[in-house]
Parts: C-alpha cells; sequence; structure tokens
C-alpha cells in the first residue's frame, strides 16, 4: 500500500532547462540495479557531482538554501528520453513530491503518477511567473492540493492544472491499478476466449527458448 | 457505414476489454518483450503479492542492454551486470517466461529479435519496458514504451488501463536520392516537429517515401518515434510487410497465413479517416542528417551550419542551443564537416539490422578506417550476425580496421562497458545524443549507417555521397 497523497505546501527548486531527459534524471550507467532503492543519490548525478565524485557548489540541488524543498520547478518538455522508472524513483527518493512543467513526456507523466510524483501542467504565462516569483524570493511557497487539482500562488490565487481523474484517484487513495484490472479478470478471459478464434495469438506454437 | 478509422483506431477498437466511464480502457496486450534493465523490480513486485505471470506465452525475454558485445564464452566482469543478467535469466525460469539468455542463438536487442522472429504482427499490440518499443510500429501494429510498473502490470495480467492518444499524420512523398536514407528522414522530422512535437500522439507515416522502405528501413523510422515525443508510430502493413513476415519462425503457416493475410489487409486506415494532427515532409528534398546537440531535434543537413545562438530570438530556445553548444564543445554559425571524429559506433535497436550492417560495408569496402577513429560494429541480433558473416561483412570491416562484436544495445546506452571517453566526439547510429548516454561527458553527433561510416573513413564529419 502506498501512502496517500495529501496536500502540501512547499517552496520551489528552480531548473529552467529546456527538454530534460531520463538519461539526466538518473544516467544508464545506474540502472544497471534490481532494486527501486538507493537512487536518491544519483539523481541528476552528472550535473550534480564533479569528476572526482564531489558535490558541484553552483547545482541547485547542492544548496543547502533549498534543502527540503518538495517541488521541482522544470523547463518544458520535462522527461523525455527512455522510459525508466528509475527517473521517478530518484526523484522521489530526493524528496520531490511533484514537479511543475508545461508539458511532461507520456511516459514519464505515467511513470510519475504510480509513484506519488504529481506532474503539474501550467501554462507558458503562470510557468514564467512562478520562475520571477522563486527568482525574486527563493523562499516563495505554493500549495499543491490534488483533490482541487489546484496550485495555490502566494498571492491567493488559484491554478488550476488538469489530471487524469483515474491517476488522481489511484494518487488520492494511494493504490495502484492493479486492483482495479483483478476486478475485470472475468472480462479477461471473456475477452481471451472470444478473440483466440478470430485473432492470431501466439499461443500452442512450440513456443520454447531456442 | 462505420465511421472511417485510422489504423491506430482499429487497433485500439479490437483490443479493449473493457471501457467504463471516466475510468481508462483496458487494453489487451498481444505481445510483451522484457529485458533485464526495466524487469527485476517487476518480477519482485509479482513475487512480493503472490501473482504469476498470466500469459507467459506471450511474454518473451532476451538480455541486451548490459550484456557485453566481447566474447561470450567469457563471464561478465562487472559484476553488477553479471547479477542484473543473471536475476533476468533466474526470473524467466522462475515465472515460465521464454528467454533468449546470453547464450542463445537467437539473443539480441529486443527491437530486433521479436520482428525478426516474426513474433511481432500487424494488428497486434505490443509493449516493453522500453521507450523504442515504437519500433514494432513499422508492422502495424501498436507498439509503445512503458514503466517498470506497468511491465508488472501486464505481467500479472496482460491488460493495461490505458487512454487513447490523439492521431497524428506524417506525409513523407518523393523519393529519397542516392546517400539519402531512412534515418534522414526521421531525423529531419524530430528538427521540424521537435522533440515534444508528438506527445501524447500515436504517429502514423504515410506517403510514397515510407511505402519504398523495407521492413528495415520502415523500423528505423518507427524506432525514433519516441525522440519526437510520441510513444508510437505505426506504418500500415503492405506486401513489403508480408514478403518479410513470410516464412519467419512465428508467423503464420500454411491456412493460418492466409487468415491471417485476410485480416491484415483490412487494417490500413481507411478512406475518409481524420486524423488530429498532420506534418508533410519532402523525402526527395531531403540531405544527410546529422545531430549537432543534445537533443534528437537538434538535427541540420551534413552540409548546413549550427545554428547560431545569437541569431535565435526566442530567449528559451536560444539557452538551450547555447546549452547544448556549450556541452558538445561547438561554435555557432560554422559548418559540422570536416569536424573531428574519435569514435564511430554502427549499431543499436535504430540502425542494427542487416541492411544497416550493408550501408556501412558499402563505404568501408576496400577503404581502412581512419587510423585516429575507434569503429565498432554492432549487430543487433546473433541472426543479424549470422546473416552478415554469410555475406562476408565482418571481413569487410575488420580489413577497414573496425571491430566486429557481439550483439547488444552496446554504445548507444554504454551500460555495459562500451564507451565514449568524456570530451570525445562520436558519430553514431544510434536514437540520443543526451549529454553522458555514451559514456559521461561523450559527445555524440546522430547519423546514418552510410553518413557514420564516411566519418570512420575520414575522420572528420563528411558528406557521404562524396565517397559513394
Amino acid at each position: 500500500m502506498k501512502k496517500p497523497f495529501t496536500s502540501f505546501a512547499s517552496r520551489l527548486v528552480p531548473l529552467p532547462v529546456r527538454n530534460v531527459d531520463t538519461d539526466q534524471i538518473i544516467p544508464a550507467r545506474f540502472l544497471k540495479t534490481i532494486s527501486k532503492e538507493g537512487l536518491g543519490d544519483q539523481l541528476f548525478c552528472d550535473w550534480r557531482y564533479d569528476a572526482e565524485g564531489k558535490p558541484k557548489p553552483d547545482f541547485i540541488l547542492n544548496q543547502p538554501r533549498w534543502r527540503g524543498a518538495e517541488i521541482l520547478l522544470a523547463g518544458d518538455n520535462f522527461g523525455c528520453g527512455s522510459s525508466r522508472e528509475h527517473a521517478p524513483w530518484a526523484l522521489t527518493q530526493f524528496g520531490f513530491r511533484a514537479v511543475i512543467s508545461t508539458s511532461f513526456a507520456d511516459i514519464f507523466r505515467q511513470n510519475s503518477m504510480k509513484n506519488s510524483l504529481l506532474p503539474i501542467i501550467v501554462s507558458g504565462d503562470v510557468h514564467r511567473e512562478l520562475f520571477e516569483l522563486v527568482d525574486k524570493d527563493p523562499d516563495v511557497r505554493v500549495f499543491v492540493d490534488l483533490a482541487a487539482q489546484q496550485l495555490t500562488l502566494p498571492d491567493g490565487r488559484n491554478i488550476e492544472f488538469p489530471v487524469d481523474s483515474f491517476a488522481k484517484h489511484c494518487m488520492l487513495e494511494g493504490v495502484d491499478d492493479l486492483g482495479y484490472i483483478q476486478q475485470h479478470m472475468d472480462a479477461i478471459e471473456a475477452f481471451e476466449k472470444r478473440r483466440t478464434s478470430s485473432i492470431n495469438t501466439l499461443a500452442g506454437k512450440g513456443w520454447l527458448p531456442y | 457505414m462505420s465511421k472511417p478509422r485510422t489504423i491506430a483506431e482499429k487497433i485500439w477498437d479490437s483490443h479493449v476489454v473493457q471501457e467504463q466511464d471516466g475510468a481508462p480502457a483496458l487494453l489487451y496486450i498481444d505481445f510483451h518483450l522484457v529485458h533485464e534493465v526495466t524487469s527485476p523490480q517487476a518480477f519482485q513486485g509479482l513475487r512480493e503479492r503472490g501473482l504469476k505471470v498470466r500469459r507467459p506465452d506471450l511474454t518473451m525475454a532476451t538480455v541486451d542492454h548490459s550484456i557485453p558485445t566481447t566474447d561470450r564464452s567469457l563471464p561478465i566482469l562487472d559484476p553488477i551486470a553479471a547479477a542484473q543478467v543473471a536475476r533476468l535469466e533466474a526470473n524467466a525460469a522462475e515465472f515460465g517466461v521464454p528467454c533468449l539468455g546470453v547464450h542463445s542463438e537467437r539473443q539480441g536487442v529486443v527491437h530486433v529479435v521479436g520482428p525478426e522472429l516474426g513474433l511481432t504482427q500487424p494488428g497486434m499490440t505490443v509493449v516493453c519496458g522500453d521507450s523504442h518499443t515504437a519500433t514494432h510500429g513499422a508492422f502495424g501494429a501498436l507498439a509503445f514504451g512503458i514503466g517498470t510498473s506497468e511491465v508488472e502490470l501486464v505481467l500479472a495480467t496482460q491488460c493495461l488501463p490505458q487512454r487513447k492518444s490523439k492521431t497524428y499524420q506524417v506525409i513523407v512523398e518523393g523519393a529519397l536520392r542516392p546517400g539519402v536514407s531512412a534515418k534522414d528522414i526521421i531525423l529531419a522530422l524530430i528538427a521540424k516537429i521537435g522533440t515534444g512535437g508528438g506527445t501524447g500522439c500515436v504517429l502514423e507515416y504515410t506517403g510514397a517515401a515510407i511505402r519504398a522502405l523495407s521492413m528495415e528501413e520502415r523500423m528505423t523510422v518507427s524506432n525514433m518515434s519516441i525522440e519526437g515525443g510520441a510513444r508510437a508510430g505505426l506504418i500500415a502493413p503492405d506486401d513489403v510487410t508480408f514478403d518479410y513476415l513470410y516464412g519467419r519462425p512465428f508467423a503464420p503457416k500454411g491456412a493460418a497465413w492466409e487468415e491471417a493475410l485476410i485480416r491484415w489487409r483490412q487494417l490500413p486506415t481507411d478512406e475518409g479517416a481524420t486524423y488530429d494532427l498532420s506534418v508533410s515532409l519532402d523525402a526527395s528534398a531531403l540531405e544527410p542528417m546529422i545531430t549537432y546537440g543534445t537533443s534528437p531535434g537538434q538535427g541540420i543537413p551534413v552540409t548546413g551550419v549550427v545554428p547560431d545562438p545569437a541569431a535565435i530570438g526566442n530567449a528559451v530556445e536560444r539557452e538551450a542551443v547555447e546549452k547544448a553548444l556549450r556541452y558538445m564543445g561547438l561554435e555557432g554559425g560554422k559548418p559540422l564537416l570536416g569536424h573531428p571524429v574519435d569514435v564511430v559506433f554502427i549499431g543499436s535497436c535504430t540502425n542494427g539490422r542487416i541492411r544497416d550492417l550493408r550501408d556501412a560495408a558499402r563505404v568501408l569496402k576496400g577503404r581502412k578506417v581512419n587510423p585516429k577513429v575507434r569503429t565498432l560494429v554492432v549487430p543487433g541480433s546473433q541472426q543479424v550476425k549470422r546473416e552478415a558473416e554469410a555475406e562476408g561483412l565482418p571481413e569487410i570491416f575488420r580489413a577497414a580496421g573496425a571491430e566486429w562484436r557481439e550483439p547488444g544495445c552496446s554504445m548507444c546506452i554504454a551500460m555495459n562497458g562500451d564507451e565514449v571517453e568524456a570530451g570525445k566526439y562520436s558519430v553514431s547510429t544510434s536514437n540520443r545524443n543526451f549529454e553522458g548516454r555514451q559514456g559521461k561527458g561523450s559527445r555524440t553527433f546522430l547519423a546514418s549507417p552510410l553518413t557514420a561510416a564516411a566519418a570512420a573513413v575520414t575522420g572528420v564529419v563528411t558528406d557521404v555521397r562524396t565517397l559513394l
């Protein structure tokens, strides 16, 4: 059972880079693990550490002032490239609960919601405004309410954001979609019976490893 | 008359198990490919929940990402990679999933072996915990990459809750000129629509230039759909598709083949069907393409100049180009032709098939690789390797001074020890030029096998047409 996603207020860590791919979020050499754990230290590894493995002081996630912030304010098209779920695992293990951008890559967005990491899509105007707010005052906080699908800015304005209703339900309840699919096992079995006669399947073809 | 539908809509409709108001549709998955990197946590999840693999007969595993491309009779030296590969083989055995393991004569890159065995067929839904699953769309299958949580769902139930994507028609008319290949079509498309251009969409590649491509070339195109942001990219099946499939080990045989053909011929998009979006490319105007930056959308004709950030009005766009050029150590406003190259990689799920190796051999035959350039040729599968050997290609590569390796993902993702050193330049036939993709600090120019082979010979970025 996952923890239900609750509303929260947080500061925003600005990362104004476009098309951040999942190879940047977590480089491929760390994907040899067979575990989901221990990936937070490798988040943005090649931007975060120098050749000797020492934290680069100029990279934002290494700056003490941002410690504890739970929202990443990212550039357009965040999470593109590889389908690795290690990316949301690394982000959540580092401490992020939401990422704000104008757009997310499809697979990353789905992977995130399955791991209680909320991708918040805002308009270009709101996106720019958020970067300006953080630039003026790094301690600025916003409030994230998934149930209401609202982001509340410091001046009290509520910004609505789109979320898939089913994914939202799963996040708020802390359930995954396996239970939902399992409610429909009869329908799946009926579908399989129906289609073996009309649609080719791979079954019964001497399917063996070579 | 029912409403005219696109091929993507037809496949979608025939795979919906259940659809309730508000909830995503339950989509049935016909074929699930599994590899060592994105599956261990999914199998562990099944174990923790006490679940089995529902349809091991619709599932196939292979090892590709973490395995060395050196002599297979030797043990894997990297203990972490060795453990991951061993874990896949053990998981497959425990859950009854067929597995093309390290020593299988059918082992290969997941998106190369599915098609070559005839497992990928028109009208199917295909998934894999790998974003290049879009490759299988070349057969007129709805094929898309998924995350590890979804791998677990498909293993357990053979279904995925899904929302229907938008449809996006890519029209490529005209005929490719000599020296210009399928890779150049897809690099030009991504340069045009951007890496997020296809987000939320299923692409369908149409037009005379697509119809004229072989299956292997079509796979190169659909493979990189994800680099344009689209999870899937299809090409309607036709006689080229059927000829490729006929006689493959898992293709239907006899009467079943005839029945399949009737079904498959009904798949192409109906006359009058509409798409949510569309874009056109003129294949006859294309030149060999190459990327200069750190995103696959940052591509230019090989004879072109790298964009000058100073000339870009949009600040966000300018910063993106500046950042890429800084990483790549390039200057805006200058040509890439003549830029020194340290490594050439020919292989991957994009360009690791026999047709790609033939293209590379065409350029390398009777020539020598520039001594400054390390050139790796990595076949996409054991079968591709055998085909190449039967045609005498390894002799051509070796005589030229290139390395002929064992099959795997190799330098496309640099997880297996095949890496480009920091600061070095590679011309690569793979699909991603992201920072560090080919090894920490590596700098990648993406291009076709022809263009890559040309760079191997000259040691610099070259217009292959000068060598043909």
